[in-house]
C-alpha cells in the first residue's frame, strides 16, 4: 500500500542490497537494551560452556583472550529497523571456544546467557563456520559497556538481538529453547532478509 | 509478562482521525484500527509507510493510550532533526491518510496486572508515551496503587501530557508527580531544576511510602543510563528496573 506523500529517503543507493527489507541504514550504533547496563570487571569476568546444566569448561579474561583470535567485518541488523554496514570486530571465533573445550556436536541448539540474566536462542550451525563469535573489541576498541562490553556474542547474519550483550555462557540444549525475547513475543530464529522479527512472522 | 503469539500479528490500515500539536516538537496522531485490539500499557506498534517505488520504512511507535473498547490508539510522535518517519508524520500526514501498522507487540515493559506494589516511573521527552498508557489504564480502573512518575523536560512546555498529569496529581492521593526541568526554572517548589540523580530519586522514592517492585525507565539511551544510575544509588535492586531506549 503506497502512503500519500512519502517518498522515503530512499533505500541506501548502490548499498541497497545489502540493506534487509524495512530496514534504515544508521551511521551511528543505537544502544538498546531490556534493563540496567551492568558492569563486569574483567578480573570478575568468567565465560562458560554447558552441556545442559553441566559446566564443561570455563575461561576467566586471561585464558580466554589467550584463544585464537580472529577479526570479521560484518553488517548488522536490529529489530527496531536500524542496520549498520561494515562493523569491525574481534573475538574468539565459536568453534575456537568449541575446540578449546575438546567438544564438536553435542546437540543442535545452543542458549547465550548474559550477565544480567538475559538469554536467547541460536541454532549451534548458526555460530559455526566462521558466522559467529564472542567479541571482545569493537572498531579497534575494547568493547564499550553499552555495546555488551566486556564481551558479546556476535551472530551478524540473524537480528541483533541474537547478539547477546555481556554475554557469559553458551549452554547446549536438546531442544530449540526460546530464550528471552523469544519468550516475548519475538521470533525464535530472527532471519533479517525473512524479517522473522515477531513470532511466526 | 510472557506473551506467546499463537499467530503472526497481521499489518492493518489505519486511518488518521485526529492530530494534536502536544508539544513544539510533539504531536499525537490517532489511528482507527480498521482490526481493533487489546493491548496492554507498555506495548507498542510498528509503522510502515511505502513510496510508490515500493521503498518502505518502518519503525516502532509506543502506544500512548489505553485498551479501552473503542477501536482507536493514539501515538505521540517527537519530530527528530533527522527523522524520516517522524518528520513524514509532522509534516505531511493528515487527517484522513491510510496508515499501514500492526500491533500490539513487545512483552516485557509491560504494566504489571494486577497492580499491587508500588511503581516508579522515570521518562523523559517522548519516553513518557508507554508510561502514560501505563498511567491511563491504571486511573481507568481505578487502581489505588502508589505510582510515582519523575519526568525530565527541557522547559515547561516540553511536558508532555502536562493538564492532564497535573489534573491526576490534584486528584489522586496515591499518584506522586515530579518534574526534572533541565533547561529552565521549575514553575513548582516541588520539581527540580537539574538532570536527574540518586538523590531525586531517593526523594521521590520516600513520597511513595514503600519501596516499589517494579521501576520502569523510558528515553534516550544517554538519559535511561543516567536514570538508572540514580535509580541504583537510590538503592532500588537492578532485577526490578525494566528499561527502554530509542533506537536508530
Amino acid at each position: 500500500m503506497v502512503t500519500r506523500g512519502f517518498t522515503g529517503r530512499g533505500s541506501g543507493g548502490d548499498q541497497s542490497n545489502r540493506i534487509p527489507p524495512g530496514q534504515h541504514l544508521v551511521e551511528n550504533f543505537p544502544v538498546l537494551s531490556a534493563g540496567p547496563t551492568p558492569s563486569v570487571d574483567p578480573s570478575d569476568w568468567t565465560f562458560t560452556v554447558k552441556i545442559g546444566p553441566k559446566p564443561v569448561k570455563v575461561w576467566d579474561w586471561s585464558a580466554f583472550n589467550a584463544l585464537p583470535k580472529t577479526k570479521i567485518t560484518r553488517d548488522i541488523h536490529c529489530v527496531t529497523s536500524w542496520s549498520k554496514l561494515d562493523t569491525a570486530w574481534e573475538g574468539v571465533l565459536v568453534e575456537d571456544i568449541l575446540a578449546d573445550a575438546g567438544l564438536e556436536r553435542p546437540s543442535d541448539f545452543v542458549l547465550a546467557h548474559s550477565y544480567d540474566g538475559y538469554s536467547t536462542n541460536v541454532p549451534l550451525a548458526d555460530l559455526l563456520s566462521g558466522k559467529a563469535m564472542v567479541a571482545l573489541n569493537y572498531a579497534g576498541k575494547p568493547l564499550p559497556r553499552d555495546h555488551g562490553g566486556p564481551a558479546r556474542l556476535l551472530v551478524p547474519h540473524l537480528y541483533f538481538w541474537k547478539s547477546a550483550k555481556w554475554v557469559n555462557a553458551l549452554q547446549f540444549t536438546t531442544r530449540d529453547e526460546a530464550g528471552f525475547w523469544e519468550l516475548r513475543g519475538y521470533h525464535m530464529y530472527g532471519d533479517p532478509w525473512r524479517q522473522q522479527r515477531y513470532t511466526n512472522d | 509478562m510472557t506473551e506467546n503469539l499463537a499467530q503472526t500479528v497481521p499489518w492493518q490500515s489505519c486511518a488518521i482521525t485526529e492530530i494534536v500539536q502536544q508539544t513544539p516538537s510533539i504531536k499525537s496522531f490517532f489511528f482507527r484500527l480498521s482490526k481493533p485490539f487489546a493491548h496492554i500499557a507498555g506495548q507498542h506498534v510498528d509503522v510502515r509507510l511505502t513510496a510508490p517505488d515500493g521503498y518502505s520504512a518502518m519503525r516502532s511507535y509506543s502506544i500512548a493510550s489505553w485498551a479501552i473498547s473503542s477501536p482507536t490508539i493514539e501515538l505521540a510522535i517527537e519530530r527528530l532533526p533527522d527523522g524520516e518517519v517522524s518528520q513524514f508524520f509532522h509534516d505531511v500526514a493528515a487527517i484522513g491518510d491510510e496508515i499501514e501498522l500492526r500491533g500490539p507487540l513487545g512483552g516485557h515493559f509491560l504494566w504489571p496486572e494486577p497492580a499491587i506494589d508500588p511503581v516508579l516511573l522515570i521518562g523523559a521527552g517522548s519516553g513518557l508515551v508507554p508510561l502514560m498508557a501505563m498511567i491511563r489504564q491504571r486511573r481507568a480502573l481505578a487502581q489505588v496503587v502508589p505510582t510515582a512518575l519523575l519526568l525530565s523536560a527541557r522547559t515547561a512546555e516540553d511536558v508532555l501530557f502536562s493538564e492532564e498529569l497535573h489534573s491526576i496529581e490534584i486528584s489522586d492521593p496515591m499518584f506522586v508527580f515530579a518534574l526534572a526541568i533541565t533547561r529552565d526554572q521549575p514553575v513548582r517548589a516541588s520539581d527540580y531544576a537539574r538532570r536527574i540523580d540518586g538523590v531525586m530519586v531517593q526523594e521521590v522514592l520516600a513520597r511513595l511510602y514503600r519501596k516499589p517492585t517494579q521501576v520502569f525507565i523510558c528515553g534516550s539511551n544517554s538519559f535511561v543510563n543516567v536514570a538508572t544510575d540514580g535509580a541504583l544509588l537510590a538503592g532500588l535492586d537492578p532485577s526490578i528496573i525494566k528499561t527502554e531506549r530509542y533506537g536508530g
